[in-house]
């Protein structure tokens, strides 16, 4: 029998406010355990949530970036449920009224409904002293706030799942909202997963699995979870629905817990937050100025600066480099020329230093001025990239590293004539081999030109000089 | 004169013109409380040593155009967190907890220079009409020691009508400020919802939870509603009230107000003793030209089964932080995380406690939400609409504060039932959000308080002070005191 697979997606997405959702203590990453903390995000007796209103704005942004419908009067509930890194023994989330309902992405050719988006807030952190046999508890992400991005049962294979999450990823680093790391764990995804005959259209009953941390992990627990319902299904067996967990090292699936223990969770109205209230003013002021998404330049940049489609791709792969291309091209820098050292060394520089292009030290204007000096010939392309690794760090002055360095393209003919003369002298077998048809002669009375230059002439115009007075000799 | 016997405004006055001093005033106080409160029981904490250097301190700053409650002792009830100083809610669970912060009534409080002297006694986490369910043993009604003071603010109205503090601040849920008021002879206020920062107080049932002030009159009562009221950014459920001065707006001139008397609240299961009380108030309020008018409000027949499932709903979860894991208690025993829980809670909450969670996690569960939570959700919003239908024809409502006064100690205990039944008149001002004033009105025949409750629209606490105002020009039932102290 022939089997489709049928998931859909429950992810969560950290936001990058400066403060949590409902305190003012800070979100950043790797503080001091218990060092980011008040009495609202402790849940301290007395200690009331207030909303923070960037939450709302990304949030809005996201719906709005996904196709969906901003909830005009949208609610909190709480999510009773008792676990030491939840010290309010309840989590502050949506239940009754998301913030965003109804949206659409097309993936892959594919159309995935987002069935809604709700605010919510993190939990804490806790840490299993194998030694003592302690827990410890760091409170610090709890408040930390999250999007949960629940997608309709519309994906039918591990790469539209996988090209989602891509799409997803680059549209929340797009929106400035999310660094989506998976690695960081800013974005969590949970994939809810059953399987069926082709064409029958009811669904089967489905596993939720957790604990995926990668994107090769999600398309890896698909296969290993789908082939398990399958296997199940053709020895006439049941699928049991409830939540399992991945196992990275050894690539199975394990259940945590069936739906006979599923928590009940006690939903009910928050009685200290008042619904979120948005006016079409505000939803129609956030939709008019949502920065230009990834797919959108990629278009533009063929069009408007004749990019192939690789380097739109490569350019826009992150939007701190997308931003980078165009200042580079505001400034002058041929939009290829731009894209060229955009793809090769500055991608290079940041792999070799592990740096995220949000950190890129080096700007445009710098490495405009670099591709200046080359295209007026005063800079060799090797020593431009030389120049270039000693000023990244820094976003150093290259007209000052060039002069100090005497790294100036020697454009002098003259100059130029004499050396190849010496070099010519200083090498007469090279001039015989050369006479005798070894082609490979030339190559390296270039090379000593150049060495006898410092590497500052420019290649075309010594072999110009050196052919011709081979020539004449 | 006996200092202890002053109004709060009276001793403010006294200590601007300095015929007090601070000092003097918080002495007395802490002496009437170290003579009498071991056999009432109304303070869980006394803070004998702070009190004084604070009075010391406040004194020094005595100056001119301060607020009129510059340096008049208080007590506050120990569900309001105080920075420094414990806080248990009348909890096991909560025994020795010291918050890191003050609540926000508690630092508006200190802004204008008030001497807090203690931390009162509660039903635990403000559940119960007694004060008999506190982990600190219960409070004793100062007009009488063998009957109840009255709760959940138990502790604060036996306090200020034993003359142990001129004010108090106490929290509301169903009726906490007001019943106990009632029982104590004590004028007391929950004001609108949302009018004063809970930021602080620990939660019980946050969509009814409101703090007010527990007093000697009515002047007193608007004079701390001035300092108490505003807008907190820190309490997203706050609202500007837009009230001006309620103790500069105050007049006895009623004339021509709507009083509407519900016929419900005059009905069966009502001491005839307190209804006459009541209904003389009606008269004395005619007599100041006051308009009195029978309303009806069917509404109010189901406020008590809605008001339960609600309050312990919300309870419930607002409980479940009292885990063991962070703070306060945790049992000394258990072999995982499941039984370390149950344990602690086991151990940690009292009878009352436990019957509400219990309750309140039973109304939420799956299967029973639409049948109970979303039901009492639906009979909250009938009352409003009861009680709107009813503030389009009155201004104020005048109904008695419970049905009969302060029980023996021990008696609520045994009949639950009728305990949350006397609730009746006060729980639908928390259902709906609503003002609503607690005052005396009278004694029964054994000598005990009777209250009245005036209840008003939205925002309406000038018209419920004012009402209340020019009742007691009229009368000497709120300068009445309990036994062991002379009247003036």
């Amino acid at each position: 029998m022939n089997w489709e697979i049928v998931m859909g997606l429950e992810t969560h997405v950290e936001l990058s406010t400066e403060s949590k959702i409902f305190c003012g203590c800070s979100t950043s990453f790797g503080a001091a355990p218990n060092s980011q903390c008040c009495p609202v995000c402790m849940g301290l007796p007395g200690a009331l949530p207030v909303l923070n209103e960037k939450v709302v704005e990304y949030g809005v942004k996201v719906g709005l970036a996904l196709g969906c419908a901003i909830t005009p009067v949208s609610r909190f509930d709480r999510k009773n449920y008792f676990y030491p890194d939840l010290p309010k023994g309840y989590q502050i989330s949506q239940l009754y009224a998301p913030l965003c309902t109804a949206g659409r992405v097309e993936v892959g050719g594919a159309t995935i409904g987002i069935h809604e988006i709700h605010m919510e807030e993190d939990a804490g952190k806790l840490y299993h002293d194998p030694q003592s046999g302690e827990t410890l508890c760091d409170f610090n992400r709890c408040g930390v706030p999250l999007l949960e991005i629940v997608t309709e049962p519309d994906f039918r294979t591990p790469d539209q799942v996988v090209a989602y999450l891509e799409l997803l990823r680059e549209r929340l680093q797009y929106l400035g909202v999310s660094d989506g790391k998976m690695e960081e764990g800013s974005l969590r995804c949970d994939v809810n997963l059953s399987v069926r005959p082709v064409g029958r259209d009811t669904l089967g009953t489905r596993t939720e699995m957790k604990n995926l941390g990668s994107f090769k992990a999600i398309a890896r627990a698909i296969q290993y979870e789908s082939q398990r319902q399958i296997a199940l299904l053709e020895r006439g067996e049941r699928v049991v629905q409830e939540t399992r967990r991945f196992d990275e090292e050894r690539g199975e699936t394990f259940s945590m817990r069936s739906k006979e223990e599923a928590r009940d969770y006690r939903y009910f109205p928050e009685p200290d937050l008042p619904p979120v209230v948005l006016s079409q003013e505000y939803v129609h002021h956030i939709r008019d100025n949502l920065p230009e998404l990834g797919e959108v330049k990629r278009k533009r940049y063929a069009q408007q600066y004749q990019l192939p489609e690789y380097d739109c791709q490569m350019v826009t792969s992150h939007p701190a480099l997308a931003r980078f291309f165009e200042e580079l091209v505001e400034l002058g820098t041929p939009p290829k020329q731009g894209a060229n050292w955009i793809m090769g060394e500055v991608l290079g520089a940041l792999s070799t230093r592990s740096l995220s292009p949000q950190r890129l030290p080096i700007t445009p204007k710098t490495l405009a001025r670099l591709i200046q000096l080359v295209s007026e010939g005063k800079l060799n392309r090797n020593t431009a990239v030389k120049v270039f690794e000693a000023v990244f760090d820094t976003d150093g002055d290259v007209d000052e590293y060039v002069s100090s360095h005497h790294l100036e393209q020697v454009l002098d003919v003259e100059l130029v004539g004499n050396t190849v003369a010496r070099v010519l002298e200083e090498n007469p077998q090279s001039v015989a081999d050369w006479r005798g048809g070894k082609e490979k002669a030339f190559g390296f009375l270039v090379g000593q030109t150049m060495r006898a230059l410092q590497g500052k002439a420019d290649p075309q115009t010594v072999r110009r000089v050196l052919t011709s007075l081979l020539d004449n000799m | 004169m006996n200092l202890t016997h002053l109004t709060a405004l009276e001793l403010g006055r006294a200590i601007a013109s300095g015929d007090v001093t601070i000092p003097q005033a918080t002495q007395a106080a802490l002496e009437e409380i170290s003579q009498r409160d071991k056999s009432l029981n109304s303070c869980i904490t006394v803070l004998t040593e702070q009190a004084m250097e604070r009075a010391e301190t406040l004194q020094k700053g005595l100056k001119p155009g301060l607020s009129p409650l510059y340096g008049v002792p208080l007590l506050l009830k120990d569900n309001l967190c105080t920075q420094g100083i414990k806080t248990t809610c009348g909890s096991k669970l909560l025994e020795g907890y010291v918050p890191p912060y003050d609540a926000t009534v508690v630092e508006k409080v200190q802004r204008v220079g008030g001497v807090c002297l203690g931390k009162g006694n509660l039903d635990e986490f403000a559940m119960g009409s007694t004060t008999e369910t506190s982990h600190f043993g219960p409070t004793r009604n100062p007009w009488e020691e063998s009957r109840v003071p009255g709760g959940s603010s138990g502790g604060c109205a036996a306090g200020v009508a034993a003359g142990f503090a001129w004010y108090a601040l106490g929290s509301d849920t169903g009726g906490s400020i007001r019943q106990p008021a009632g029982y104590c002879g004590l004028t007391g206020l929950k004001p609108t919802y949302g009018t004063v920062s809970r930021y602080g107080l620990v939660a019980y049932a946050s969509s009814l939870d409101q703090v007010g002030p527990l007093c000697r009159d009515a002047a007193d009562c608007a004079a701390v509603l001035d300092i108490l009221q505003g807008k907190d950014s820190r309490d997203s459920t706050t609202v500007d009230g837009n009230y001006g001065g309620l103790l500069s707006s105050l007049t006895s001139d009623i004339r021509g107000l709507r009083v509407g008397l519900p016929v419900e609240c005059f009905g069966e299961g009502l001491d005839p003793q307190v209804a006459q009380r009541v209904q003389e108030v009606a008269k004395v309020l005619q007599h100041r030209g006051a308009i009195l008018t029978e309303v009806s409000i069917p509404e109010l027949k189901q406020v008590i089964p809605a008001y339960y499932v609600l309050a312990s709903a919300e309870a419930s979860s607002n409980l479940a932080r009292y885990d063991g894991v962070k703070y306060g208690f945790r049992a000394e025993e258990y072999k995982n995380l499941t039984q370390m829980y149950e344990n602690t809670r086991s151990q940690g909450f009292g009878k009352e406690a436990k019957l509400r969670i219990l309750l309140g996690t039973f109304v939420l569960s799956a299967g029973y939400y639409e049948a109970y939570y979303k039901k009492a959700l639906a009979v909250k919003e009938q009352v409003k609409v009861g009680l709107e239908r009813a503030f389009a024809t009155c201004d104020v409502l005048l109904t008695p504060v419970t049905p009969n006064t302060a029980p023996k100690l021990g008696e609520s205990l045994a009949d639950p039932m009728k305990m949350y039944l006397s609730d009746l008149y006060t729980v639908p001002a928390n259902l709906a959000g609503l003002p609503a004033l607690s005052m005396p009105c009278g004694v029964d025949g054994e000598g005990l308080p009777v209250g009245a409750q005036l209840m008003g629209p939205r925002f309406g606490e000038q018209l419920l002070l004012n009402t209340a105002y020019a009742y007691q020009q009229e009368t000497d039932y709120h300068k009445c005191v309990p036994r062991g102290g002379e009247g003036r």
